[in-house]
């Protein structure tokens, strides 16, 4: 594949897997606020509105999916890197997190939000420093 | 692993982005194979040597199997 044609297929893929990530964020939104501001504790509601949403978290991770197989051999490495790491930071901190709930050493339950965003923290840095490794 | 790749390229009077063009990766893969701070594949090796009309051995050194 040339690289007009790698290109034009690279912004393609990337339009699409930011289309079905704001997708799933609007979904998943719908799904935590709807039930309280919208259709007042419906649970058939509910339901449809968690099965739409989870249906459209199957096309992201489709989305991305193919987003990966369309990067060169640098670009994938620097993913899977910075993935890798994510990962790890996630099962790591995660489990470490979870413990110290049961521990009672944090006040509070823990929450899986608290999780997300270490695991996004983790990658986002992991990809800078990839990326600036190799420039 | 170092490599003739800037030689070669500048030889042709070629910019990385057309480097880059020809073999269908990034302005920065092959930037970062120039500085030898990535190792092409196997099969984009290939594509090198075939671009360049000369053998993947003329083109990359391999300084571990030289010291050995």
């Amino acid at each position: 594949m040339k690289k007009e044609n790698v290109s034009k297929h690279m912004k393609k893929v990337t339009i699409n897997l930011a289309l079905w990530t704001l997708s799933w964020l609007l979904t998943l939104a719908l799904a935590t606020f709807g039930p309280k501001f919208i259709w007042q504790e419906r649970t058939t509601w509910s339901i449809l509105a968690i099965a739409i949403n989870t249906l459209i978290g199957v096309g992201l991770i489709r989305a991305h999916i193919k987003h990966l197989s369309a990067l060169d051999e640098l670009q994938k490495k620097i993913q899977f890197d910075a993935m890798g790491i994510a990962l790890g930071v996630g099962v790591i901190g995660g489990l470490s997190y979870s413990v110290m709930d049961i521990a009672n050493v944090i006040t509070g339950d823990a929450e899986i939000s608290f999780l997300v965003m270490l695991i996004s923290i983790s990658y986002m840095i992991a990809l800078t420093i990839g990326k600036k490794r190799y420039t | 692993m170092k490599n003739k790749l800037k030689v070669l390229r500048a030889e042709r009077d070629m910019t990385q982005a057309d480097l880059a063009n020809s073999l269908a990766v990034s302005r920065q893969t092959i930037n970062a194979i120039e500085k030898g701070k990535f190792d092409p594949s196997l099969p984009l090796a290939f594509k090198i040597s075939k671009l360049f009309q000369l053998s993947i051995e003329e083109i990359f050194d391999n300084e571990e199997t030289k010291e050995s």
